[in-house]
């Protein structure tokens, strides 16, 4: 017997085999190594933010305060970095994105585990703190200099390939990054009764606390590791675009939120792969990307995603709707 | 053998100024079988689930193993070998039924990783222990409710337990897995595991009991050997009042003249097949037989809820095709769901809600707006016709005991005035004083007219109601009876007998 959540991770899958021969048939440059490694590229800041949002969904909560937290932990670290004219290594950046993501994560779990607060009331609120206190007191200008660490960083590419048309493609170091936290996160979930436990917290959280899982230093974890995960990310955003822009990143949330339900995780809580959630990114990016390919006006892409979004949630209702039924809801 | 295992000392609680316990003790001996007994409301699970280390007391002290507990939290008590079958199972319905049965035990043991060969392992043995077969890939949402049961009695057999308390573990279940469980309950006791166990069955609590606690309104009114209890003794320290025998004058079967039901060679691939029955108006017909005979999947054709392949289905002479549980309400069928407490109600709205929640638009004034005032008359009538335990009908359904809270579903089917009304375990979990009650009610309907198929696992409970009980095994409909062409006994011995 298969198990619904394949066959949810076989539709995107499918999904994305399908469009590709579409724009590829009509834009053979889609399938071009170069466009390949403009299309991870692309994923690799969206895939650090989708393995936060992954375990924020699947422990029942939402998160929309991702993006403001990556935003202020890279353009602070950015203004801090630049303001000591420091020109060392890169891993100092990340230690203070990091740092700065964790201690706002750790701010949504204080709310949300010790008082209890609805996650997405929570998170609304610390995302617009955030956004207007950075605006207010680090500054709205966008650093184009950024620190030569960064820049450096940037430029190492694991591999490059040049085109026809001499356009040099290269796949950077980063997506290291996001495949370190993907290993990470996946065995989490998968291995450790921490991740279990995070399902268990979805699925039923008075039952949870019963069978002995404590429930706060659950929240606890997840809010401050996505607050830290998004620090990193944000950084890597930063370096990948050369450029800190304090507002670049605000909006994506809800696309990232899109893709993870999209992968198949549920927005009621307890269900929810690794795998579903790249393929869902993937298939998010793949649209973005190429709609351009395409010669698709630009603006149709948020409806082409919001299309996709009302799809892949309602598949998901339906189905779990006839498998409640069967069994006699009434 | 007797040294005390569990001792809870003068506790108290309250929830929002409703007394749910005042100085109750209880005291569990190693290798003891304890029965927990009092009327729906009167405490018992407030309790359990103060030793569980789900609630903190108001007062009053927790002594385990000799340890004082100052403050018990769940894993403390989990550590000191306490394991709860929940009365609501509490299990995870998103997780396989695998993980669900292994948690307990990983727990128990402080894991930090998972080892899934493991859990597999965990899971076969939990259900070999109590001879049932669940497929353990199947995620736990996806079972029918006996099942569940099962599973969140296996997962808390565990063998290193000391104390495992059984917060009412059979009301799903049927002869054959009560014995299957007691059995391996006496197996747990050899190795010096407590029980404290929970049950309305007072056949049950008589045949598994060494000693009984009784709570009244969330006091302590007895305590002592089994011996000493007689079922009217029994009766009167729970209820505090002398509760009559409940001794049934049956009703005629109704009027035979023109069937109000009638079904014609139903079957539905796997679950049963080629059924035939009539209902009459005014007859209180009785379904029994054995889990996975096909009673459940059939009322639910009834229903809309599952189709069947074949056969017809008349209501007064026409025939109809039911598509639909809408369907099924506009011809004025109601059922009560087996699976009441995820089936049947909203938790977090209201009690009053939750009863007219089916039949609003029956409370409409002439501006089509509803009217209160008829909306509460209409609650209080039934909060007060099944006696439902509450300070107040405002109050959300889940501050209700659960025994209150499946008389909340019955009221809200028994507003919606069916003209057939299915009943599927309508007195399962609710306390011997009230079921007279609950048995009386579902008579007057019939006096009145409407036809009701009660399918039940409580023997007496369908002799003494029924005018006649059709007996279905692996999906067939085997045997019919008329009231009084059988007893108890025999009943109960053609139901297990040749299955
Ligand atoms: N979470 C809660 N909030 C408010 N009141 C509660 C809560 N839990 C229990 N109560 C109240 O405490 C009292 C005792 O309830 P409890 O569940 O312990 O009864 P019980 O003996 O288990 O009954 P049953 O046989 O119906 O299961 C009831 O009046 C109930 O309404
Ligand atoms: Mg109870």
């Amino acid at each position: 017997m298969k198990r619904l959540p394949s066959t949810n991770e076989f539709y995107v899958a499918a999904t994305i085999v399908l469009l590709s021969i579409i724009i590829g048939s009509i834009n053979p440059a889609f399938f071009t190594l170069g466009n390949l490694i403009d299309l991870l590229r692309s994923s690799i800041v969206m895939g650090i933010f989708g393995l936060g949002v992954l375990m924020v969904i699947i422990s029942g909560g939402i998160d929309v305060s991702f993006t403001a937290i990556a935003s202020i932990s890279m353009f602070a670290t950015t203004k801090i970095l630049r303001y000591y004219d420091f020109q060392g290594t890169v891993l100092v950046a990340f230690l203070i994105a990091a740092g700065i993501g964790l201690a706002l994560g750790l701010i949504n779990a204080v709310f949300i585990s010790l008082f209890r607060l609805p996650t997405l009331i929570v998170t609304l609120g610390t995302a617009s703190m955030i956004n207007g206190f950075m605006l207010a007191f680090i500054g709205a200008r966008e650093i184009s200099n950024i620190p030569q660490g960064m820049i450096e960083f940037s430029k190492i590419n694991l591999f490059e390939v040049t085109s026809s048309t001499g356009f040099v493609y290269g796949l950077p170091a980063a997506i290291l990054i996001l495949a370190a936290l993907v290993v990470f996160v996946w065995f989490l979930l998968k291995y450790t009764m921490l991740g279990r436990g995070i399902y268990a917290l979805g699925g039923d959280r008075v039952a949870a606390e019963r069978v002995g899982f404590d429930i706060n230093a659950i929240q606890f974890f997840i809010y401050g590791f996505v607050g830290l995960i998004s620090g990193v990310g944000g950084l890597v955003h930063t370096c990948l675009m050369r450029n800190s822009d304090p507002v670049d990143l605000m909006g994506t949330e809800l696309v990232v939120i899109a893709a993870v339900v999209l992968g198949g995780a549920r927005i009621t809580g307890g269900h929810g792969t690794v795998l579903g959630t790249l393929l869902g990114l993937f298939l998010v990016t793949i649209i973005t990307n190429s709609l351009i390919l395409l010669g698709i006006p630009s603006y149709w892409q948020s409806a082409v995603v919001g299309m996709l979004i009302l799809v892949g949630t309602g598949v998901t209702a339906y189905q779990s709707k006839r498998a409640q039924a069967s069994h006699g809801l009434a | 053998m007797s040294r005390p295992f569990l001792e809870v000392r003068n506790v108290s609680k309250s929830f929002a100024g409703v007394r749910a316990l005042e100085n109750v003790s209880l005291t569990i001996n190693q290798g003891e079988i304890r029965c927990l007994v009092g009327e729906n409301g009167s405490g018992k699970s407030t309790l359990i689930k103060i030793i569980a280390g789900v609630y903190a007391p108001d007062h009053g002290d927790i002594i385990i193993g000799g340890k004082l507990f100052k403050r018990l939290h769940p894993i403390d008590s989990i550590r000191e070998g306490i394991q709860i079958i929940y009365q609501d199972f509490s299990l995870f319905p998103n997780l396989t039924v695998a993980e669900n049965l292994a948690l307990n035990h990983e727990m128990s043991q402080r894991r930090r990783f998972v080892d899934w060969r493991g859990v597999n392992q965990i899971a076969r043995e939990a259900l070999a222990r109590i001879g049932v077969e669940i497929p353990l890939n199947a995620r736990v949402e996806e079972l029918p409710v006996a099942d569940k049961q099962l599973v969140a009695i296996s997962r808390a057999l565990l063998q290193h337990a000391r104390l495992i308390i059984m917060d009412e573990p059979t009301t799903a279940l049927t002869r054959r897995e009560v014995d299957a469980l007691f059995r391996v309950i006496k197996g747990l006791q050899q190795k010096g595991i407590s029980i404290l166990f929970v049950s309305h069955k007072l056949n049950e609590v008589y045949e598994i009991a060494e000693k009984i606690t009784i709570l009244r309104n969330g006091k302590n009114v007895a305590d002592g050997d089994t011996s000493e209890f007689d079922r009217a003794k029994l009766i009167y320290h729970m209820t505090g009042r002398q509760v009559e025998q409940s001794r049934y004058e049956r009703e005629a079967g109704g009027d035979q003249a023109r069937p109000l039901l009638k079904v014609e060679n139903l079957s539905r691939r796997g679950e049963y097949s080629d059924v035939s029955f009539e209902l009459y108006p005014g007859e209180i017909l009785g379904l029994v037989g054995l889990l996975g005979a096909g009673r459940t999947e059939l009322a639910m054709s009834l229903l809309g809820l599952r189709p069947p392949d074949s056969g017809r289905i008349y209501i007064d002479g026409k025939p109809i095709k039911i598509r639909s549980f809408e369907q099924a309400v506009k011809q004025g069928i109601g059922y009560v769901p087996e699976d009441r407490l995820t089936q049947g109600l909203f938790l977090q709205q209201s009690i009053g809600r939750n009863i007219v929640v089916g039949t609003i638009d029956r409370y409409l004034n002439r501006f089509g707006l509803i009217d209160s005032r008829k909306v509460n008359g209409q609650i209080s009538k039934w909060v007060r016709d099944l006696s439902i335990v509450t300070p107040s009908p405002l109050l959300p359904v889940q501050s209700l005991s659960g025994g209150n809270q499946q008389r909340v579903v019955l009221a809200k089917w028994l507003a919606s005035n069916p003209r057939i009304l299915v009943l599927n375990g309508p007195t399962v979990g609710v306390d011997v004083g009230s079921k007279a009650e609950i048995h009386r009610i579902i008579r007057e309907l019939a006096r009145q007219g409407v036809g009701v198929l009660l399918i039940s696992d409580d023997i007496p409970e369908v002799l003494n109601n029924c005018s006649r009980i059709l007996l279905m095994r692996k999906g067939r409909i085997v045997e019919e009876f008329t009231a009084g062409m059988v007893s108890e006994n025999e009943l109960v011995n053609k139901l297990s007998g040749a299955a």
